[in-house]
């Protein structure tokens, strides 16, 4: 097996002028033979299978190429009802009990209880004095530790080191920490943090990223949000692979107020996509927030299928204004390889980091800053409805130092 | 990529001359590069510390090999370490003397939890047992119903309460007893390690249901903060194992090898994937390979025997050997290929390739063209270019959006390689090569190079 795959790619590679063609990354060209021709979204009915994603497809003997095997198996609604896309999906009654303790935790308490809960190796800096190696061995552990990585680590750090050299900061430990934290914090200036809105209506912001991620959650807070400021936000459904997604999302429309559009189970998300972005603008509500189904970078037919909605969401009426990448603080290195694949795929426009209230610093973010120019939009501190606020950099930068 | 920790240690150990054993100097430096290797691959700060500390003092002062390069000696002896902490005692899962057996699952939000689960179902369901699962996530919307949608599909069925987390889980298992279910898996909310109310309440689950196993289930992807989770989820519940999911993407995964030392209990299934289905015992020699950056070349290999059809495969094979291997195969055989992932990364995985080859770049815009080429031939052309006269070449050119001189290189460099492939030689050296399947971290054998220039 693996013998053909050599065999395979060194003739590529020759066939290629000798695997010397310079590397220019500009996404996998399906070449059409993957992704099939546009086709109008039209009409969604529930065995509608279009798109990139081979899910359910029976390729070859039988082995299926994209997701699985469940396909429409699966997908068939509650009860065997199908679900219809065009209405918009009466909001499902909570099923869930959502202890007490839960919905009561406020931002401030979120962030405090995580800034506790830290241990205080920084302390042990401020309390040096003079500035010896050993204060810089300090200073990297503790940016390694918040998953800033080597690299970026390693720039903030010999860049700090040449400052101290030439004195341009106080020969202090302290004076290093608040220098480096500085930095830290220059790192996000300029940042456009600004959730834009396309100047007609509706504006589209589609929201993509890895599995488990807290897309759908994020969603729902920021429907809230908008429907608060008093912008009319329609809900589409464009997770439809994961059990249940849809009826997810719909309890967050019930929580946010905002209206809702569905497909069936199975379904292809661009045209789930497509008729909310259609009842939106019948309905002159001013905003679509389009979930989407987690998704790994390395799948070839999922990224495709992710190209495919963010194309069909720009189609008029709809304008995509935001394609925001929704990565767990928890995330290690491979959060740089997520940002630098989905925004190559998608154009991504802004980061949302969710789960910053627990242990996790998020500091990939500095490394996806530093090394794309993504700005960092929108924190997620919870999983109640108020837990997103705009990112801060100079509270992250502390957080990463205490 | 594959096998750069290799390359690196064999460009500081060639200075290494005539000396009997590996030298302190070389050594520290080997170090240095593995304490990269090691944090660019998520593991835990303290666990590198650790495990370089461990390999300095296997390699400090050891006999130079006479079997292997100083290098490869090294890698071994990282690879040794690395397989051994994630390793140690395998689970070996037995079953309750008096059913059902219990299985807890906890983690973090968004670990995988109820993938897990079902597929753990699924697992028992194989092993003949008769499992119900517990869904007692209360808190993320339509949790339960998702935990309902995938027992349907893996033929479990799914019990829950709109009670408290704890109620739940206990009413669980005494639907169990009452009928007649021998496992059952209980599915807990996503926590935070330092919620204490829900580090509590997930304890008091424990206690009501004294389960025979209890899994942290963690993401493949998670940084440093695997360690603190890890810890926490510890000390509030006697964990038995871990379930490692997210491993089917390119995350090096060392928080697999953090949350084992953590933990101290073994890895004992990881999921690789979305479907139930996607659900393995762990292999530490192939986990160690990846974290290192070599490549789960193992994987690499089950993965293609998945998705690449083996049939086609076989037939492909044959036809190389034999001289007939056309552009219609080449064609299907990328096809093939890209199911693996994006081609650049296939190639970073291939082991026994040489170092040019494998650092070489494939603009994936070179390949949609050379595939556009093929796609405008007629099935005849495919099969026997020859006939490709200027005509025909002109509209191959046209419907493809390329120029006669590609359509006229691509069938150039076809020709040569077929004629290549067709010689024996070629073909035994990259067979032996393939053959390679384990990464040792050996070096890349030569013999690749030897059967004459591929260009």
């Amino acid at each position: 097996m693996t013998t053909v795959l050599v065999v395979v790619i060194v003739l590529l590679l020759v066939v290629l002028g000798g695997g010397t063609a310079v590397y220019t990354r500009r996404g996998h060209l399906s070449g059409g033979s993957r992704v099939p021709p546009e086709q109008p979204p039209g009409v969604l009915s529930s065995d509608q299978e279009v798109g990139g994603a081979e899910r359910g497809v029976a390729d070859g003997d039988g082995e299926p190429g994209g997701r699985g095997g469940e396909g429409p198996g699966l997908g068939t609604a509650l009860d065997g009802v199908p679900v219809e896309s065009k209405a918009a999906f009466p909001a499902v009654a909570e099923q869930t009990i959502t202890g007490p303790s839960r919905a009561r935790r406020g931002l401030a308490g979120r962030i405090g209880r995580a800034r506790e809960a830290l241990t205080g190796s920084l302390g042990a800096i401020r309390a040096r004095g003079r500035v010896d190696d050993a204060t810089f061995e300090q200073l990297e552990e503790a940016l390694l530790l918040a998953d800033v990585g080597l690299p970026t680590t390693g720039r903030l750090l010999d860049d700090l080191r040449a400052r101290a050299r030439a004195g341009a900061i106080a020969d202090d430990a302290s004076a290093l920490l608040d220098a480096l934290k500085q930095d830290v914090v220059e790192l996000f200036a300029g940042e456009d943090r600004t959730l834009h809105l396309a100047g007609s209506s509706p504006s589209v912001w589609l929201f993509v990223g890895v599995n488990g991620v807290g897309k759908t959650t994020t969603i729902g807070k920021l429907a809230a949000r908008e429907a608060a400021a008093g912008r009319s936000v329609v809900l589409a459904a464009g997770d439809t692979f994961r059990a249940a997604a849809g009826e997810q999302l719909a309890t967050w429309a019930e929580r946010s107020g905002a209206r809702i559009v569905r497909g069936s189970d199975g379904a292809d998300p661009s045209s789930v996509v497509f008729d909310a972005v259609q009842h939106a603008a019948a309905r002159g509500a001013q905003l679509v927030l389009a979930d989407t189904a987690g998704r790994l970078h390395t799948k070839v037919n999922l990224m495709d299928e992710l190209r495919k909605v963010r194309k069909v969401a720009d189609r008029p009426p709809g304008a995509v204004a935001e394609v925001l990448l929704v990565l767990d603080a928890t995330t290690g290195q491979n959060g740089l390889v997520q940002a630098r694949e989905f925004a190559q795929a998608v154009d991504v426009t802004g980061i949302v980091l969710t789960k910053l209230d627990g242990t996790a610093k998020g500091g990939i973010v500095c490394a996806i800053r530093s090394e794309l120019g993504l700005p960092i939009k929108l924190v997620g501190i919870g999983e109640a409805v108020d837990d997103l606020v705009e990112f801060d950099p100079v509270e992250f930068a502390d957080a990463l130092f205490s | 990529m594959f096998d750069t920790l290799t390359d690196r240690f064999d460009g500081i150990f060639k200075r290494l001359r005539g000396r009997g054993r590996l030298g302190d100097a070389e050594v520290s430096e080997v170090l240095r590069e593995i304490r990269v290797a090691l944090l660019e691959a998520d593991v835990s700060l303290d666990v590198v510390r650790d495990l370089t500390e461990r390999i300095r003092a296997r390699c400090t002062g050891a006999d130079l090999s006479k079997s292997l390069t100083p290098a490869q000696q090294v890698i071994k002896i990282v690879n040794e370490e690395l397989t051994a902490t994630l390793g140690g005692d395998a689970l070996r899962l037995t079953y309750a003397s008096r059913p059902p057996t219990v299985v807890l699952l906890a983690g973090l939000q968004g670990a995988g939890k109820t993938t897990a689960a079902a597929a753990l179902a699924r697992w028992f369901k194989q092993q003949g047992r008769h499992p119900l699962l517990v869904g007692a996530d209360l808190q993320r919307p339509a949790a339960v119903e998702q935990l309902r949608v995938l027992g349907r599909g893996v033929g479990v069925p799914v019990f829950s309460d709109p009670a408290s987390p704890v109620e739940v889980a206990r009413r669980g298992v005494a639907e169990a007893v009452r009928v007649g279910r021998d496992v059952v898996v209980i599915d807990t909310a996503g926590r935070l390690a330092i919620d204490a109310e829900l580090m509590d309440e997930v304890r008091d689950v424990a206690t009501a249901t004294s389960p025979d196993y209890t899994f942290f289930v963690v993401d493949a992807m998670t940084g440093q903060d695997a360690v603190r989770s890890a810890t926490a989820f510890g000390k509030a519940l006697a964990l038995d194992g871990v379930i490692l999911t997210k491993i089917d993407g390119d995350t090096r995964g060392g928080a697999a090898l953090s949350v084992r030392h953590v933990v101290g209990k073994p890895i004992a299934f990881v999921s690789t994937g979305e479907r139930p289905e996607d659900f393995e015992a762990f292999h530490p020699d192939r986990m160690a390979s990846r974290i290192l950056g070599m490549g789960d070349v193992l994987g690499l290999i089950e993965r293609a025997e998945r998705e690449y059809d083996a049939g086609t495969a076989e037939k492909a094979m044959e036809r190389l050997r034999t001289g007939r291997f056309t552009l219609e195969d080449f064609h299907d055989q990328l096809q093939q290929m890209k199911r693996m992932g994006p081609l650049q990364s296939v190639l970073g995985m291939l082991p026994g390739v040489p170092k040019e080859i494998r650092n070489a770049s494939i603009d994936d815009r070179d390949v949609a063209r050379v595939e556009a080429i093929i796609r405008s031939m007629t099935p005849a052309e495919r099969d026997d270019p020859a006939t490709i006269n200027g005509s025909r070449r002109s509209r191959i050119a046209a419907g493809s959006g390329t120029s006669s001189t590609d359509v006229n290189n691509l069938l150039r460099q076809f020709k040569e390689m077929q004629r290549l492939m067709r010689s024996s030689g070629a073909m035994g050296a990259v067979a032996r090569a393939g053959g390679r399947r384990k990464a040792k971290g050996g070096r890349v054998t030569p013999s690749l190079k030897d059967a004459g220039s591929l260009r």
